[in-house]
């Protein structure tokens, strides 16, 4: 097994275990963060698949799609975060629903 | 029956993990991808960083959607909390009307900032421009570049805000709202200029396209730190975020 | 750049460029913003399905550096016929939102902090993911298919959360992390296939994918991604709640566009990049899917107290019908004919459930509730928004002379001509659950009420929204032949046909 591979496969086993979490997980920001381990996971599988070049220089595309997954998981992770609080603080008064307790992602 | 339905889905999630990784496994361990191609055409691409040539310049349609999606992000954010208080982005009007109501959210407990802090931030405050100047300049030939540079930005703005939580109220909202538009607006501008000399859209070559990057990436730079700026300020709800909810508490300076 | 290419980036850019014009400007700009962008929206089409008519599918580079270094946008048949689906609806529910938030705040009514927050972020909101379904549909490109879903998911959890419930809070962080994990899931599969072929561009994925480990792996994770985002029976539990307590206009995009779109992907990825490495088996389970999520979903649906949960179920029984298509891989005399029965089922559902929502939009503001249980009489009230309820009902449940009844004429044929007698009951025995879910609600409006109604006004132009968007569900069924020719450019399905040819 290649070095490239290997960390391939641990960007594998990354996504797994995050999927688990978002899941298995009540409580709505474990499930976020879980999510954002399961991204990790996806872009150290780019980066890895990436730095298999033999002229010693990574491919820059994978590259670029990282940076761009890493804006977007941002952005939705701060929407996300802001969904949590909202939630969690009971916005206009409304009778508490079916919320942390369900099971589903 | 939950301990069953529990193993159950942590072997499914174990087989999906194992299938993902044969499939990693039986990629070719040797492979260039399109490193040759983009090698070969960098020169084209007026940057000499093949991660920049690639972001701004080849997928280039990418980022601008991307550019999109942030300031969606900081738009959508600000309208989920701008009914209690205008967080950054909200127009003022229906802020200044509930600010009076209580919040039965948890605020940061964030004390008034002492000496240590703001004294840092002084010292610090002219560095991180600077560094951030360099990553955006350096971005065309080695890594750096918009997010880099606004990224940084933006953590001079949370230190500011954390010290002066009065920063974003004080600047006018509709310049906060041109600012968070600026990266894309220019973006979507230089885009569509080739396409009037009947070029394809974001058609950036010849001797100029340098220039053009560097363009973006500045205006970019200013827009991605105000967004990463408000998703922070939002969600953050700092206790006296709005001017208009410091006089209702009689706090304001 | 040719003059298809031109309108293309016209039909992504101009919703796109009025949404961060209205973010910008706030105040009352938004709706001004959404018609200058709906006028762009149709003129681009409208020029766009003339270069395509005589020109035939047109591929246009952006950036000018083709595949495999740039992104190609792409337009064929099923592209331009999904975007007439985003055009009709879009302006339908563009003009019930002006009456719906009204331009300003009445004289007479109290101010409410959050009816005038949705009215303000609702115009962006609804334009960025305007903007991100025009992307997803002329997309070409693998990678830049997963920015425009993007776009499009985190607008539509902006556009859910604007209603001021804390259900809706749920309903949208819910939405929002399903719908990252399908998204995760398909960007998995993206690594795996560019890791095998580098390349991203979807023709030319079409020429060198091969049914390899990595490959087969990577179709599984991106319609598995895209199965969740597309809630498909057993993958649906978030959408009844996000769909059931949006505002009414956003409910009608969400389950006409959004959950549409989510499909054209799936359907882009196995009738181009992987139709020599889809297999029937994994077809059949797919459609097998559909079949379980319409008996469910409209059962559920028969069961709702709500109207709107009600049609939010309706729609995870509609999804299955989208699905069904794929029991016909492998069958390539048959499969072209399902494919285009498919895609004019999803064009009639998004009219028709665009109508639906809208009309129980209209509904729930005359009433002040959506609860079935109370809307005895409400025909003499809104006779307008019911009527459009009755058609919409009607193209659901496929009676002639509806779109609906085309998209499961063109599905039945298929399905004889296959010996597919499954599909063929479950087509038909869908059509009757649908009348199930649709009756109750016609029936009690047409009842007599014994008490007076104590009902709120309702603006003209959202009442007439809902019923020209119902019309065009049914109008679909009397011009089939005109769609169904557009849908014919570039042959979309051909990949899918030819792979019997070629195993």
């Amino acid at each position: 097994m290649t070095t490239a591979q290997f960390y391939a496969l641990c960007g594998v086993v990354l996504f797994a275990i995050g999927f688990h979490g978002v899941v298995t997980r009540a409580h709505q920001l474990r499930k976020l963060l879980s999510v954002n381990v399961m991204g990790s996971g996806v872009f150290l599988v780019l980066v890895a698949l990436a730095s298999r070049a033999t002229g010693g220089h990574p491919d820059p595309v994978p590259h670029a799609m990282v940076l761009t997954g890493i804006v977007v998981a941002i952005s939705a992770t701060a929407v996300a975060l802001s969904l949590v609080r909202r939630v969690h603080e009971g916005d206009a008064g409304e009778a508490p629903g079916d919320d942390a307790r369900e099971a589903g992602p | 029956m939950a301990i069953l339905k529990r193993t159950g889905f942590a072997v499914l999630v174990m087989l999906l993990g194992a299938g993902a990784g044969a499939a990693v496994l039986s990629l070719p361990p040797e492979w260039n991808g399109l490193s040759d191609t983009v090698a070969a055409r960098l020169d084209e691409s007026g940057v000499t960083n093949p991660v920049t040539a690639v972001l701004l310049n080849f997928r280039g349609y990418d980022t601008l959607l991307e550019i999109c999606v942030l300031m969606l992000a900081a738009f959508a954010v600000g309208s989920f909390v701008s009914e209690r208080r205008s967080a950054g982005l909200g127009t003022g009007r229906g802020a200044a009307e509930t600010s009076g109501q209580g919040h039965r959210g948890v605020e940061l407990p964030i004390a008034r900032p002492g000496r240590v802090l703001t004294g840092l931030v002084r010292l610090l405050a002219p560095w991180i421009i600077l560094v951030s100047g360099y990553l955006l300049w350096v971005g065309s030939h080695a890594p750096g570049g918009a997010f880099q540079a606004g990224a940084l930005l933006a953590s001079l703005g949370v230190l500011i805000v954390l010290c002066d939580h009065r920063l974003l109220p004080r600047t006018a909202s509709w310049l906060r709202r041109v600012l968070l538009a600026l990266g894309f607006w220019v973006f979507a501008g230089f885009g569509l200029v080739p396409l009037m000399f009947g070029q394809a859209l974001l058609q950036f070559s010849g001797p100029a396209a340098g220039w053009v990057i560097l363009g973006i990436e500045t205006a970019c730079t200013v827009s991605i730190a105000m967004v990463l700026l408000l998703l922070f300020v939002c969600n953050a709800r700092l206790p006296s975020l709005d001017a208009d909810a410091d006089r209702a508490r009689g706090t304001g300076a | 750049m040719s003059a298809s290419g031109a309108w293309m980036v016209s039909l992504v850019l101009a919703p796109l460029l009025a949404a961060s014009i209205a973010l910008v400007v706030g105040r009352r700009s938004g709706p001004y913003a959404a018609l200058a962008a709906a006028a762009a929206i149709v003129c681009s089409l409208a020029g766009l399905i003339g270069q395509l008519e005589r020109h035939g599918a047109a591929a246009s580079a952006v950036g000018g550096w083709g595949s495999p270094l740039g992104i190609q946008l792409h337009a064929d048949g099923l592209s331009v016929l999904m975007l007439l689906m985003s055009a009709l609806v879009g302006v339908g529910v563009t003009a019930y939102a002006w009456g719906y938030f009204g331009l300003a705040r009445r004289r007479d009514e109290p101010f409410n902090a959050a009816a005038s927050r949705a009215r303000e972020s609702f115009w962006p909101l609804w334009l960025f993911a305007w903007g991100g379904l025009h992307a997803l549909f002329l997309s070409g490109d693998i990678f830049n298919l997963y920015v425009a879903l993007e776009l499009l998911t985190l607008s539509a959890v902006g556009l859910i959360g604007l209603a001021n419930q804390r259900t809706a809070s749920f309903a949208a962080l819910r939405y929002l992390l399903a719908s990252l994990v399908g998204s995760l899931f398909y960007l998995l599969g993206v690594a795996l296939l560019y890791g095998e072929y580098a390349v991203l561009d979807c023709q030319r994925l079409l020429e060198l994918v091969q049914g390899t480990r990595a490959t087969t792996c990577a179709l599984a994770l991106m319609t598995l991604g895209l199965m969740l985002k597309t809630a498909l029976f057993p993958l649906h539990f978030w959408l009844p709640l996000a769909h059931g307590n949006s505002p009414a206009p956003v409910s009608a995009l969400l389950s006409s566009l959004v959950v549409t779109a989510c499909f054209y992907a799936i359907l882009r990825l196995w009738c181009t990049v992987f139709a020599n490495a889809g297999t029937p088996g994994a077809g059949m389970l797919l459609a097998l899917l559909g079949a379980a999520a319409i008996v469910y979903g409209s059962l559920q649906a028969i069961c709702q107290q709500r109207l709107k949960m009600l049609i939010a179920y309706s729609t995870v029984a509609q999804v299955g019908y989208l699905f069904l298509g794929f029991a016909f891989l492998g069958r390539s005399a048959s499969a072209v004919l399902a494919w285009q029965g498919v895609v004019y089922y999803a064009l009639s559902h998004a009219c028709a459930k665009g109508a639906m929502f809208l009309a129980a939009g209209s509904i729930m503001r005359s009433a002040g509730h959506d609860q079935l249980e109370g809307l005895a009489g409400i025909g003499k009230q809104l006779p307008v928004s019911v009527f459009a309820f009755g058609l919409a009902g009607m193209s659901l449940m496929g009676l002639p002379p509806s779109g609906g009844f085309v998209g499961k004429w063109l599905l039945l044929r298929a399905a004889l001509e296959a010996g597919l007698w499954w599909v063929a009951v479950t087509i038909l025995a869908g059509g009757l659950l649908a009348a199930g879910y649709t009756f109750p609600l016609l029936e009690r409006a047409l009842a007599n009420r014994a008490e007076p109604w104590v009902a709120r006004r309702v603006p003209r132009g959202m009442e007439l929204a809902s019923l020209v968007l119902a019309l065009c569900a049914v109008a679909l069924g009397l011009v089939a032949a005109q769609p169904l020719e557009l849908l014919e450019i570039g042959a979309p399905f051909q990949p899918l046909a030819s792979q019997e040819a070629n195993p």
